[in-house]
């Protein structure tokens, strides 16, 4: 640490090379936060804790075909099981197909599995009570301006009203937040109430898109989902039944293999930095050889010599890595409040900075090591000769 | 000191003129081929016919051939500008290869026909007397037997096995109606043989079958407690490739679906009838239907995914130029540094800016071009024809390949030079304006 000064001296002895390269480390951190941000997004899809003692039951052949409600009964006589509650996909598209988000018809039951969805005891009685009443998480309220009272229209895509109408009108009654700040996307659905639906539609009534189930002990999850699915065996509507994480997680890797591709990109750029700042740490050690060799001469041992090199070039990588990943949370969270559902991301937290401090010390140590190496072996005599 | 100013000050000033520089390099990137060939003649013609272009030319080849001593950060600047632009053309080749494959899929003489509102096959449903009348309309084709060419089609997801991971994806299972195959010229059967009405029995497209497991001819699949055998592989070199076609009759009943369809797929009498098809389909009270060419339909599919990798795509492209464009800077700093000499000799024995100016950046260009080759040879290598697979609109796996189509290659190079140029003019300036006399005293 005392030679703190001395390895800022050096580092800056050349400041416009060193500003140039603080600013390429700079753009490789920013892409590898942004990266990062929505590759842990696809992996938190499946790892979120809040749904590990939830069950989703679909039916076997595909989610997108429904299950009769006499189903209900039978799931919620199966030991183990809490609580059941049921939701059908409406698909339902606000003012442009453009403005994407999932909205649901739910049992009134529904929200009470989800006790990481916050929302007002008045606001949940309200839900109940209101026929056409809708909830809403926070981040889709805020970003349509929706106010309680409001009411949204939604254009269905697949299930027009028994009058022929495409257009179903919600009364906003309630709006949750969830807790976990890297589930925020959670904020990004509406739901309303199962009976409006139910009775209005034109097709499909007495069926259940899928069952959400509440298992007692969470250990017991795997034979409760066995049990289920037991249930429906050899029958025209046999089901499948996974804890949630699974379902998300088998859903996610469907869109496409982020991690691959985020992998790739961050490969390409972190190769292309070692070797942008190596060559710059190589030119920097090599301009200073007459200085290190003074160095030497005052007493400094080879082992701090190439300490120091080594400190400046992570020194170098880390001051540049940190400006970029701090530009990231900025960024993430000026897009994640302006587009939204379209492309999910974390916020730059501490398990993305962990990981970024990580690679930015081995980057810088790779980067330093060629040339630490040469101020370690450097002889005295030829350095300060020239040679 | 021969710099002068501070390096602040040198910073804030090249951030302004960075900033100044994005509009002819917005003109470089936007610029169709045939104005940079023209203006490299120009240059070409400058060369051999002005006296101050013989004199760049001779400077640019000293800059040139004594690149080789310089090997580092001359790396530096092709390897940097090679990763911008294999990482650009790949994630490019990603969204014109989504959209190829959708875009290819529809004709404009063939129609579709869903419940009004539905976005996609699968949100919809039609049933079997509107789909008939429908197909009665007098603008659709008539076959020579009289029939109308129409095919009711009936949608749905299965759940199956995919063969890269064993975990479950989705298909899409399109049950077609007998004119089906004449609608889609394009579709052929490349193994075993077409369904037969009335049985359980599939087919596979090239697509499917390459992704998920049990498509072989003559495996059977379960679906919904019932058995289908495979019977034959299509390929049609667009998203049916994706599916599994089976006979719609045989499909409703599987999903409990009845005689209802998704979706009726017609070919008009001529392209010019839609009109007259859709003021048809309207005014029929009976009837709450949307129809669409197929071409539009498919092309509507595409649209929002491939937009969004596209911006995807450049945002992360322009942030990698951006650390590339630095690089490129410091290399080509050093590269000057390292003849100050030589050129403040060249200026004393009356060689002028210009040609140090131009000999710089045409060093500078090279080199970009060289990486900007380099880059888009790497992706058209490996990423030229990449299958991958996402989820489409309805709800299941559209297969589609890479496309590193000529055009993405050429945006490549352009991007290439445009870090080039940016990361050579700088020190080409500070080249050209060196105090002669503080050159030549330099070590």
């Amino acid at each position: 640490m005392k030679y703190l000064h001395l390895i800022w001296g050096a580092m800056f002895r050349r400041k416009t090379r060193t500003i140039f390269t603080l600013l390429s480390v700079l753009a490789a951190f920013l892409l590898f936060g942004l990266l990062d941000s929505v590759r842990s997004a696809f992996a938190n899809a499946g790892g979120s804790v809040a749904g590990v003692d939830r069950l989703v039951t679909v039916s076997k052949i595909s989610f997108t075909l429904s299950l009769p409600k006499s189903l209900l009964a039978r799931i919620e006589a199966v030991p183990g099981v809490s609580q059941v509650s049921y939701a059908n996909w409406f698909g339902g598209i606000y003012q442009d197909p453009k403005n994407f988000f999932a909205n649901e018809a739910v049992a009134p039951n529904y929200l009470d599995l989800y006790p990481e969805w916050r929302i007002s005891a008045v606001q949940r009685e309200a839900f109940r009570n209101t026929r056409t009443g809708a909830v809403v998480g926070e981040r889709l309220a805020n970003k349509y301006h929706w106010k309680l009272g409001d009411k949204v229209p939604l254009q269905a895509t697949i299930f027009p009203q028994k009058s022929g109408s495409n257009t179903w009108a919600f009364d906003l009654v309630g709006i949750y937040r969830e807790i976990d700040p890297k589930q925020k996307d959670q904020e990004d659905q509406l739901f309303f109430n199962w009976d409006y639906f139910d009775e209005a539609r034109a097709f499909g009534n007495g069926n259940v898109g899928w069952y959400t189930t509440r298992v007692a002990d969470r250990n017991a999850a795997g034979q409760v989902a066995q049990a289920i699915d037991a249930l429906s065996e050899n029958s025209d509507h046999e089901t499948k039944t996974q804890t949630e994480q699974a379902f998300n997680a088998s859903l996610v890797s469907q869109f496409a293999d982020v991690g691959l591709i985020v992998g790739a990109i961050m490969g390409a750029v972190f190769f292309t930095l070692v070797l942008l700042t190596g060559n710059t740490m190589a030119q920097a050690v090599r301009e200073r050889i007459p200085e290190l060799a003074v160095l030497k001469t005052i007493g400094f041992s080879n082992r701090s010599v190439l300490t120091l090199v080594l400190a400046e070039s992570v020194l170098l990588i880390v001051l540049g890595g940190a400006a970029g990943l701090l530009l990231a949370g900025i960024v993430v969270s000026a897009i994640s409040s302006s587009i939204g559902s379209m492309l999910p991301m974390i916020p730059v937290g501490a398990e993305i900075w962990l990981r970024g401090l990580g690679l930015m010390v081995l980057i810088g140590l790779i980067v330093g090591a060629l040339p630490a190496r040469r101020g370690m072996r450097l002889r005295i005599v030829d350095a300060l000769a020239g040679r | 000191m021969s710099r002068a100013g501070s390096p602040w000050r040198r910073l804030g000033t090249l951030l302004s003129t960075l900033i100044a520089l994005t509009v002819p390099i917005a003109l470089l990137i936007l610029a169709p081929w045939w104005l940079l060939c023209a203006l490299l003649l120009l240059l070409a013609l400058w060369f051999a016919a002005t006296r101050a272009g013989q004199q760049s030319w001779s400077v640019a080849q000293i800059g040139i051939l004594t690149m080789p001593q310089r090997l580092g950060s001359s790396l530096v600047v092709v390897i940097g500008i090679a990763g911008v632009v294999a990482v650009l053309v790949a994630v490019l080749a990603m969204a014109a290869g989504f959209e190829a494959t959708l875009k290819q899929t529809g004709t404009d003489d063939t129609v579709i026909v869903m419940r009004a509102g539905a976005q996609t096959e699968l949100n919809s449903v039609l049933d079997h007397d509107s789909a008939i009348l429908v197909s009665q309309l007098p603008q659709v084709q008539r076959t020579a037997g009289g029939q109308p060419m129409a095919s009711p089609e009936l949608v749905v997801v299965a759940s199956l096995p995919k063969k890269s991971t064993g975990t479950d994806a989705n298909v899409e299972l399109r049950g077609v109606g007998e004119r089906a195959w004449e609608l889609r010229p394009a579709l052929r059967i490349t193994a075993g043989r077409k369904f037969q009405p009335g049985l359980r029995e599939l087919v596979a497209g090239k697509g499917a079958r390459a992704q998920f497991a049990g498509m072989d001819l003559g495996s059977t699949l379960k679906l919904n407690g019932q058995s289908w055998t495979v019977v034959g592989a299509f390929e049609s070199g667009d998203a049916y490739d994706s599916e599994i076609w089976g006979d719609a009759d045989s499909v409703g009943p599987t999903y409990r679906r009845g005689s209802s369809t998704t979706s009726v797929t017609v070919r008009l009498s001529d392209a010019g009838a839609l009109e007259a098809f859709k003021a048809a389909l309207a005014s029929d009270p009976r009837l709450k239907v949307d129809a669409k060419t197929t071409r539009q339909y498919y092309s509507d599919q595409s649209a929002d995914l491939s937009h969004f990798i596209r911006i995807l795509g450049i945002t992360v492209g322009s942030i990698m130029a951006i650390g590339a464009v630095f690089g490129a800077l410091n290399s080509m700093y050093a590269a000057v540094a390292a003849r100050t000499r030589e050129i403040a000799t060249m200026r004393a024995i009356g060689f002028r800016g210009v040609p140090v100016i131009v000999s710089v950046l045409l060093e500078t260009m090279l080199l970009a071009l060289l990486g900007g080759a380099i880059g888009a040879g790497l992706s058209w290598s490996i990423f030229n024809h990449y299958t991958a697979s996402t989820l489409g609109s309805n709800f299941s796996q559209v297969v589609f390949a890479f496309e590193v189509t000529p055009l993405l290659l050429w945006t490549g190079l352009k991007w290439a030079l445009a870090i080039g140029f940016i990361g050579g003019l700088f020190p080409a300036l500070r080249a050209a304006r060196a105090p002669v006399t503080a050159g030549l005293r330099e070590l």
